[in-house]
């Protein structure tokens, strides 16, 4: 016991002082230490860069999808990113768009769903009040009263929409909070009117603000019937129809997808046995589909990254082969006033481990660095991903580990005698 | 009990076919406190003995006994942890760590019997001390004289308050009047009751002992007491 414990200590020490000599090696051959280091840079730069531009990327889905509550699903014609290649482009050409007919049965036979919204993006434009004009490209969204409850919204002044409102196409709308407060800087605006496009609305109410976490812009938009907007802009180039759906529970979460799945293909005709002509996103398979098309470029950067550390790793041990013949005096030396094999291979072990860390540390830097400017120009919040920094330099340990432990052992086998003697 | 036994011991060299036998059957013993020179000619042996005195090396024949242990039967890390704890070494050509100063030089035979850095300091810094280098604690090898570079080896080798002080010709680099300052170093080491060996050409430094043994091809020629005039 005691015994393992003057070893335990003495090892500690061992790596302590061989730790600080191998500062000092780097130190001494910069230009060779720096040529060395750069592999390693690379390699872990590349992993890192890329995990934290994913990591941005994956927050940015996620905090779009946490805009709807967690039990809402949406419906569209066609998938929101296209993942499959120019293959899978010929089956999504031929569909039909998803009609105000269809989105009208679900919204009337839905019955499992705690709400169903019916959903139009369709420009952005300047308003006008009659204070004040507003920022430009503000857009326009036509809805239903159901996609208040599917969407969380909730009314701060006046009222939602209603029934009535949508089936007598009226032409009124709901303010976003910040867009309330840029028209109307005075008063809250319900009952005034603004004009969109040159044509007057009614405002009925204004939303409560919503969290500012993604850009701080979600809450300037106009909503409007969605029977106004598709009467009135049809001409216009808009979105596809968006049927959003709110479940009751998480519990009857799937079936009411089914549900509606199977209300949509019998107002769409499709036949019993083909595939879904319309496409269902709930988080989960929105994440899916994040992650199936990630997993490719993680897949193909890990194996990049893979190739240039064993480059650098060869580049390490072929650096400590040349610093332990250079020292072989010095091992020598170590030797003979009572350095064990062992230390002298814990020397040159930590050596190798401690230029592939300040190469890592650099590359980890660089990357998370790199990440998130890349980030910045995608309009996704920064992000600093910690497991995989922390990965990064495990990584690195192991390189030097595995590509110094040859030379270390050279180094501790080499004849103490014939070591004292080198020129 | 003699601090150090050897009996017939020998070691051979294999090189190809050829068989050098650098000592032949050389049966020692010395006492604890001993100052002993080792003198002949070159190539006699005298450095393949010391190397076996200071555990660097291993008898191919023969029995060798330190402080009563057979050092023969110990294995790599229990020869290390001797030439660590028992053993000084004292070589011509200085042997210090160019990089690091005369304190870092001094200190690492404590580093590696694992002493905490603020004892090691302190009994680095005493050593150097010991020497008349306290005021050339942070200088580098290559800032020093050959005599200077000498004492620092000499603090290293005595820093671990070792049984025995090893020194293959250590005057050998250096001008006769620094030789002469290293070798009173020495001997005011010896009478501190240190064990000193010393490998020398010169009779002059071989004086300063009170044993001297005369090697010739790997065998002892002669081991006489110095009559002191
Ligand atoms: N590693 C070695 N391999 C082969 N021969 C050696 C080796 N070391 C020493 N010798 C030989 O052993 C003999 C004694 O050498 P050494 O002890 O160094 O002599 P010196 O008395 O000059 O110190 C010499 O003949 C030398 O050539
Ligand atoms: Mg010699």
């Amino acid at each position: 016991m005691n015994k393992l414990l003057k070893a335990l200590s003495e090892l500690q020490a061992e790596s302590k002082e061989s730790f600080f000599m191998a500062i000092g090696s780097v130190v001494a051959h910069k230009l060779r230490s720096a040529l060395t280091l750069l592999g390693i840079l690379v390699g872990v730069f590349s992993i890192i860069v890329v995990m934290t531009a994913m990591r941005a990327m994956q927050k940015k889905v996620q905090s779009d999808l946490n805009q709807f509550g967690g039990q809402t699903f949406v419906v569209q014609t066609w998938p929101l990113v296209q993942f499959e290649g120019p293959g899978g482009m010929q089956k999504y050409w031929r569909r039909q768009r998803l009609s105000m007919d269809q989105g009208r049965a679900v919204v009337s036979r839905a019955s499992l769903a705690n709400a169903v919204g019916l959903e139009l993006n369709m420009f952005s434009g300047q308003m006008i009040s009659s204070q004040t004009k507003g920022p430009p490209n503000v857009p326009v969204l036509g809805e239903t009263p159901g996609s208040f409850a599917a969407k969380n919204w909730t009314i701060d002044e006046g009222r939602a929409l209603q029934d009535s409102d949508v089936a007598g196409e009226r032409d009124v709308c709901v303010l976003g909070n910040s867009l309330a407060h840029d028209l109307f800087p005075i008063g809250s605006g319900v009952g005034e009117k603004i004009m969109i496009n040159s044509i007057k609305y009614t405002v009925i109410g204004v939303l409560e603000a919503q969290g500012t976490m993604s850009g701080g812009n979600q809450d300037k938009f106009v909503i409007i019937p969605v029977t106004t907007g598709w009467t009135r802009y049809r001409g216009r180039r808009w979105e596809d129809l968006t049927i959003l759906v709110a479940a009751q529970n998480a519990a009857m979460y799937d079936d009411t997808v089914d549900q509606v799945r199977g209300i949509l293909r019998l107002a769409r005709k499709v036949p019993p046995g083909k595939e879904d002509d319309f496409e269902i996103f709930s988080n989960d398979s929105m994440m899916a589909q994040m992650e199936s098309f990630t997993f490719k470029l993680r897949l193909g950067i890990t194996l990049i990254s893979s190739i240039a550390l064993i480059a650098a790793g060869i580049g390490i041990m072929n650096i400590m082969l040349v610093s332990v013949t250079e020292r072989t005096r010095e091992i020598g030396i170590r030797r003979a006033i009572g350095a064990k094999k062992r230390s002298i291979m814990v020397q040159f072990i930590m050596e190798a481990i401690v230029l592939c860390e300040i190469g890592g540390v650099m590359g980890v830097g660089l990357g998370i660095i790199g990440g998130n400017v890349a980030a910045h120009f995608l309009k996704m919040e920064p992000v600093i991903p910690f497991d995989w920094a922390a990965i990064g330099l495990g990584v690195c340990s192991l390189v030097g580990l595995i590509f110094g432990t040859y030379p270390a052992y050279k180094a501790a086998n080499l004849d103490p005698i014939e070591s004292l003697r080198y020129e | 009990m003699s601090l150090i036994r050897l009996q017939n011991i020998s070691r051979r060299y294999q090189m190809g076919t050829e068989t050098i036998h650098a000592l032949r059957d050389v049966s020692l013993s010395v006492e604890r406190s001993e100052y002993v020179a080792i003198m002949g000619p070159s190539g006699s042996g005298k450095s393949t003995l010391m190397n076996l005195l200071g555990c660097l090396d291993t008898a191919t024949g023969g029995l060798y006994e330190l402080n009563g242990t057979n050092v023969n039967e110990l294995n790599d890390n229990e020869l290390a942890e001797i030439r660590n704890r028992e053993i000084g070494f004292v070589f011509q050509t200085f042997n210090l760590l160019p990089r690091a100063n005369a304190l870092r030089n001094v200190e690492l035979p404590l580093i590696y019997s694992g002493m905490d850095a603020g004892e090691r300091k302190r009994v680095a810094l005493e050593a150097l001390d010991k020497v008349g280098l306290a005021d050339r604690v942070h200088h580098k090898p290559n800032e020093m004289s050959g005599g200077q570079r000498q004492r620092v080896a000499i603090a290293r080798a005595l820093v671990n308050s070792p049984s025995i002080i090893l020194a293959d010709e250590p005057t050998g680099n250096l001008d006769s009047k620094t030789g002469e300052e290293i070798m009173a170093l020495l001997e005011i080491l010896s009478k501190k009751g240190n064990t000193i060996f010393v490998v020398t050409h010169e009779e002059d430094v071989a004086r300063h002992a009170r044993r001297i043994i005369r090697i010739r091809d790997g065998l002892i020629a002669s081991d006489d007491a110095v009559k002191k005039s």
